[in-house]
């Protein structure tokens, strides 16, 4: 969650809430915010850190693990419409990429700016092309979109 | 930021909107578990309300989900506070 913390601001400018979610308490996520996150972040954690101690949360999200009695790494892009666009679920061990995070956003950003008339094709970024589906597209990505661009 | 009362209960998250999970069945009844039940979330679909205790710069608050319906929202889970990864 400190590469989170740590890039924050990225996200602000996208207009994102970003919320973090385990089974302690919130008591502790305050611990660890001033014993651990706060020395690596400045200022410290700048979003809220939700407790789910039941787990109900994750359950409704998929991500409670009964046996071990955590969270996995669930990672969910939710629209203004709250509708979710995009989730990511990682075993503990393994940890996100905050960038692919940004890159998805801005992606649902562009699509949903263009009221869907536009698609982002594999690994873009913003500032390259994009897709216009639609009849003239049919067959014919090859002329504006190849894979190792 | 409105400061909450800190009780002693054990507060937890909660998902909104459900029905009451319904009384345990016996052992080998069919399993129409709240677990399968309130597991909702997929994409496309609409993100599952909860409210849940947080802490936020040096406060407790409570935070509902679809409070923040109308903003992009980054909804982030991980195993625990004080872990490595």
């Amino acid at each position: 969650m400190s590469a989170v913390a740590d890039k924050y601001s990225e996200l602000q400018n996208l207009g994102v809430e970003v919320f973090s979610v385990s089974v302690d308490s919130h008591f502790v996520h305050k611990m660890w915010n001033d014993h651990e996150l706060s020395r690596m972040v400045e200022g410290g954690v700048p979003f809220h850190m939700l407790s789910d101690q039941a787990g109900n949360i994750g359950r409704a999200y998929g991500v409670y693990d009964e046996n071990q009695g955590i969270e996995l790494r669930g990672r969910f892009i939710i629209d203004p419409d709250g509708v979710i666009q995009a989730m990511e679920v990682l075993t503990p061990p393994v940890g996100r990429k905050f960038a692919e995070s940004v890159r998805q956003i801005q992606a649902y950003q562009l699509v949903r700016a263009s009221k869907g008339t536009e698609a982002t094709p594999a690994g873009w970024m913003p500032g390259d092309p994009v897709l216009r589906p639609g009849p003239d597209l049919v067959g014919n990505v090859w002329k504006v979109w190849k894979p190792h661009e | 930021m409105e400061a909450k009362p800190q009780g002693c209960a054990r507060i937890t998250g909660a998902v909104l909107g459900e029905p009451p999970p319904a009384a345990p069945g016996p052992p080998d009844a069919p399993a129409t578990t709240r677990k399968e039940a309130a597991m909702t979330a997929r994409v496309g679909g609409k993100a599952p309300d909860f409210n849940a205790p947080a802490y936020f710069k040096g406060g407790f608050t409570n935070v509902q989900l679809s409070a923040h319906f109308g903003k992009w929202i980054l909804l982030c889970f991980y195993p625990g506070d004080f872990t490595f990864v």
